[in-house]
Parts: structure tokens; sequence; C-alpha cells
């Protein structure tokens, strides 16, 4: 077995045979000729053709990758017909008297130098469509459409790279992953990979090609980025494993998808989403959640090197806000501390961080912290619809200190003439049990709570969730959890406010009767999990017993 | 000659496809020569690698000349494109 990893650009699994993409020799030979009308009329004839080939390249392009990434073969249609390119081309066949193919392979170098410099990942993998419309415009000089038969099995393509006319060109039903050697995440290869949900590899390194040849039996994990040629037995089952799981999500994402969460006798639930970044918006939509339940601020001070800017915070949650487009989005202020460490916030060590300065506890002792936070969580809430979450929530003290602190921000943005939405809503997290336990007094104060199981777990059964030597005195089903949510439940319905679960026990389809038996109203969950839950909640039968 | 200074605000700047739909209309009026002055160089509109290879990034002011033609309607129309984000 040889393993090489290179960058997974879609995670998915595949196990097949392999088909070495060989483009036939581009390279040009320089020859002298006489008549050079003659030349620039072949020229002419060839770029014909080449513009013909696109329009239907276009074509084909428009119905299996849509027209956002068909419009790159337009573009083409119009890069041949660039002046300067054009310019570039007749100029060194009238002053050098020499072939249009040697014209335009030196012109192509040119203009691919040209890009190749520029300091934009993106527009240097634009020297790659200039090399692509060359080559094109050679091959039909030379009447040659320069594209190896496939074979009728289903294959993983390994090449150098694709360029993009050559991944269209490609018979997709014939294709099982691409694995390039070079490339970029910008490349064709990439987002064609993406729109037929295939694994692919990019960058993998010259020694793909001496690894590989035709009809050897490969993995490939789009996940990690990893190809196994020759797989040994272990890898193989493993990876079939996690295809067979693979195929069932697909199944669920078929079945389930645009239906809604309700149960037998017709009780409706939600079921949102919990993200950790920007990044994850785009799983969050494709897991057909109704909203995001828990959007975890933590990522833009984890990943910075200072507090982030007001501004900073502002752009993220605006993003979110608009991509959600008008759906419920909670976000959970700071929850920096016990288990996340971040260098700039100088946190003394403690004994115990999960019972340490953490979370809302800074927040109050450090309100500018704080106040950034919210200042950008306000500004950005007419752009959608946004919750506040609070977390570690553990007295009504603590409460009416953040309800001032938030009003204090709300009338100083107004009086700065900020337009704020009129509909956030407000609400905290019941993760302690003291929070569950004064859940009457606090449900008041508040539009919704949100239980987060995990700490609920590790206060509620003085387990520490990181401790892997007591994990079998966690049990996360205990009877004194469930009734802390119960409780919490009932209190925040006598009171005229929601409830959800964002931990991972609201993944844990054994409890969803449960849990909307207690009238819990929203479930949010990682996005691999949404379609799951659904699928629970619509076999749940409320009326029976 | 009529000119305007507008302001690149699609994220991703004047990659390949806001590139394309201004070579495009571009072509769209031969007898107007519409000039972009970014970055201190002038760039053609109608010559889509120039503009590529320009890599004006957004929140880059762009200064659009247009001679020739019926010039003020086709500044507005590019005016009216970058203001649009390239509809992005």
């Amino acid at each position: 077995m040889t393993t090489l990893t290179g960058k997974g650009v879609y995670g998915a699994i595949a196990l097949g045979r392999i088909s070495v993409f060989k483009r036939k020799d581009a390279s040009v030979k320089r020859t002298h000729i006489d008549n050079i009308e003659a030349e620039k009329a072949r020229l002419e004839a060839a770029k014909a053709k080449a513009a013909e080939q696109l329009q239907n390249i276009y074509s084909k392009a428009l119905k299996e990758i849509g027209e956002a990434n068909a419009q790159i073969f337009e573009i083409h249609m119009m890069m041949i017909e660039d002046e300067d390119y054009n310019d570039s081309i007749s100029s060194i066949i009238e002053t050098q008297s020499v072939n249009a193919e040697y014209a335009v392979a030196v012109t192509a170098d040119n203009f691919e130098k040209m890009f190749a410099s520029m300091d934009d990942a993106y527009m240097q993998a634009r020297s790659a469509d200039v090399k692509d419309i060359s080559n094109r415009i050679i091959s039909c000089l030379s009447e040659d459409n320069g594209v190896d038969e496939m074979s009728d099995e289903k294959v993983i393509i390994c090449a150098d790279d694709l360029a993009p006319s050559e991944t269209v060109q490609l018979d997709k039903d014939k294709v099982l992953a691409f694995v390039t050697a070079f490339g970029s995440s910008n490349s064709h290869t990439a987002i064609l990979a993406r729109n037929m949900n295939i694994p692919a590899i990019i960058g993998v390194g010259e020694e793909l090609l001496e690894s590989v040849s035709n009809g050897e039996f490969a993995a490939v994990n789009g996940y990690t980025g990893e190809i196994f040629i020759n797989p040994d037995e272990e890898t193989k089952s493993c990876l079939e494993k996690k295809r067979a799981e693979d195929e069932e999500k697909k199944r669920l994402l078929q079945e389930l998808k645009g239906k809604e969460n309700i149960t037998i006798d017709g009780t409706k639930v939600k079921i949102y989403a919990n993200i950790g970044s920007v990044d994850n918006i785009g799983a969050a939509l494709a897991s057909d959640a109704g909203g995001i339940g828990l959007f975890r601020s933590e990522f833009l001070y984890l990943e910075s090197n200072d507090y982030p800017s007001e501004e900073q915070q502002f752009a993220a949650y605006k993003r979110v806000l608009e991509s959600m487009a008008g759906k419920k989005v909670i976000i959970r202020t700071l929850d920096i501390g016990a288990d996340k460490q971040v260098d700039y916030f100088n946190l003394a060590k403690e004994e115990n961080p999960a019972l340490g300065y953490r979370a809302i506890r800074i927040c109050l002792t450090r309100p500018e912290i704080f106040k950034t936070q919210l200042r950008a969580l306000y500004r950005a809430s007419t752009y959608g619809n946004l919750g506040i979450m609070f977390p570690m929530i553990t007295s009504v003290s603590e409460l009416e200190k953040i309800l001032e602190i938030c009003e204090e921000v709300v009338n100083q943005l107004k009086a700065e003439g900020v337009e704020i939405s009129d509909k956030v809503e407000l609400g905290i997290m019941i993760e302690t049990p003291a929070a569950a336990i004064i859940s009457d007094k606090l449900a008041p104060m508040v539009d919704f709570f949100s239980v987060g199981t995990n700490d609920l777990t590790q206060y509620t059964l003085a387990c520490d969730r990181q401790n892997a030597a007591i994990e079998q005195f966690v049990d996360t089903h205990h009877e004194a959890i469930l009734r802390l949510i119960e409780m919490s439940a009932k209190n925040a319905h006598d009171n005229g406010a929601w409830i959800g679960i964002c931990g991972e026990l609201a993944t844990d389809t054994t409890l969803t009767e449960t849990f909307l038996r207690m009238g819990i109203d929203e479930l949010s969950v990682s996005p691999t999990f949404v379609l799951k839950v659904r699928e629970a909640v619509r076999r749940c039968d409320l009326s029976e017993k | 000659m009529v000119s305007k200074v507008v302001t690149v605000v699609n994220a991703e700047g004047m990659h390949m496809r806001p590139a394309g739909m201004i070579a495009k209309a571009a072509k769209e009026h031969p007898d107007s020569e519409v000039v972009m002055k970014a970055n201190g160089k002038e760039i053609k509109a109608k010559a889509v690698m120039q503009i590529m290879a320009a890599g004006i990034k957004k929140g880059t002011e762009v200064e659009l000349v247009v001679s020739g033609g019926d010039e003020q309607a086709v500044l507005d129309e590019f005016v009216k494109m970058f203001e649009d984000g390239f509809g992005e």
C-alpha cells in the first residue's frame, strides 16, 4: 500500500480503479513561414473553431455545473478575442515569420507569467485559463482534439492538473474521484468536484504520477486528502464503512430535505444548527436547518492575535445574518476560559478552570470587551433575525447586570443614530444546575432558554468533561439532568419564554421523544445531525400512552 | 469625454467574472472608448486580460473615462455595474 496526501477539496470517499489522465503532447515546434497572410488566416480559422468548441463546452457546462460556474467558458471565448493577446500573436507571426502554433505558445507563456506573478491566489490560478485557451487554439491549428477516450468502468482520475475545459469534457458518469498532483482550491477541478459531490484531492505533488498506473486499485479519502494505492484490507474496509455512512446521509437528505419537523400526532419542533465559524454557514444551509441555534462567537477571539475589533465582529455577524436570510440566528456571546484559552486575555492558570473565570464572568468584570461585542451584535441586528444568548448564568443579579449593559449599549447606539432591530431576542444558556433550579426567576427576564447539556451534565454530576478516567460515571441520561431540563422547560413556558437544547444531548435520538414530551421548542445540533433528528421527530407519536 | 470615479464594492474585487462583464459591455458599444484608471494604470475596458491582470481589489477607486458615442449613457451603464458589485 502506498499512501499519498494532498489537500481534500471535497469530503467524500471513493474506491475504484485508477485512470491516469494523459493529454497529447502540446509541445510546439518553431518553423519559418513565408506567407504571413496565409498563416494569419490559418490562425483565424483555428480561433473560430476554438470559439465554436467553447460554445459547445459552455452549453454542456451550463447543464452540469450551473450558470455561475459555466460562465468561465464565456470568458474563455472573450479571452480568445482579447486584443492584447491577439496583437501579441499577430506581431510574433509578422516580425519573426513563424508558424501560428509557435506564436500562440510564446504569447501564452508571457500572459501566464503575468498572472502567475500576481500576489493573489485566485489570479495565479488564472494562468491555467490562459494555458487552456492557448492549447485549444494550438490543437485546433493541428486539428487534434487532444482528449483521450475513457474506459467504460467508473474510475479515479489521476492527473498532473486538469484544465477547466478538460474537466467539463470528461464523461461525469465515469468519474469516481479526482486526484491531481498540482492545482489549487480555486481550480475548476475543485469546483466541479464540489458540484458533482465526488471526492477530490489536489496538490498531492509530483510523486502522484510516479506512483500510480492505469488499472491499479485505490481508495480516495476526500475528507483527509489521502489516496491509498493498493490499500490493505483494513484501510479498504474502514473506508467502505465510511462510504456507507455517507450513503446513509445522502439517503436521509433525499428523503427528508424540505420536510417538516413534525411528529405523527402533529407536534412541531424547530431543528436548528450549531456552528462554530462563518465558514460553517454553508453546511448549516445545506443541512436544511431552520436556523442557527448556537453560533459560537469564540472563533473570532480564538483565530485572532488580539481582541477582535467591533468592525471585525460586525462583519462576521452581518454575514451570518445575511446568509441565513431572515431565519433565526442565535449568537452566543464570548465563552472563553475553561477549555478554550486565548493568550491575549492573559488569564491566570487555574486549579479548576471549568469552575473558574470564564464566559460571562469575564464579560461582567471586563465590560469593555463585552460592550464591544454587544455593539457589533446590535449593529448587525438589522440584517436578519438575531437572538443574543449569554453563557454560564448562575444568578438573577448577573442577568440583571447583563440586561443593564445591553440597555446601555442600545441607548448609546440609538444616540449615535444607528438603526437597531426591535426584534432582537435575548436569552440565556441553562448550563449550570443553579440556573435550572431558579429558572422560574430567570424566565420572566428573557425571551428564551437554551440548555447546554454538556456543561449541565458536568456540573450536575460533578464529572470533569475532560477526564477520561471517569467516563463510566458520566451518565448523560441521568434523571437529575432530565429533571433539570424538564423544570426549566416548564418555567420557561409558564413565563412566556421558549426553550431549546443546544448541547450534544440534542443529537441523541433516543431522547428526542422525551424532550418533545417536555415541550422543548427547539433542538439545535451540528449540521450533520439535522436530518437524523428530523427523522427521529417524524417517528414520534406523543398521543401514545 | 465624460468620467466618474467609482469604488469597487464586491468582495472578490475585479476577478474573472466582473472583468468578463466589463469587456462584454465595452464590446457592445463599439463607438465609445472606455478606459479605466486604477492603481496608476490605464486599462482598456474591452481588454479582459488586462482587467484581470490589473488585480483591482475591493475598495480600490477606479476612474471610468468614456469618449465617443453616447458617452453619458455608456458611462452610466458602467457606473451602475460597479455600484451593483457586478451582481455579487
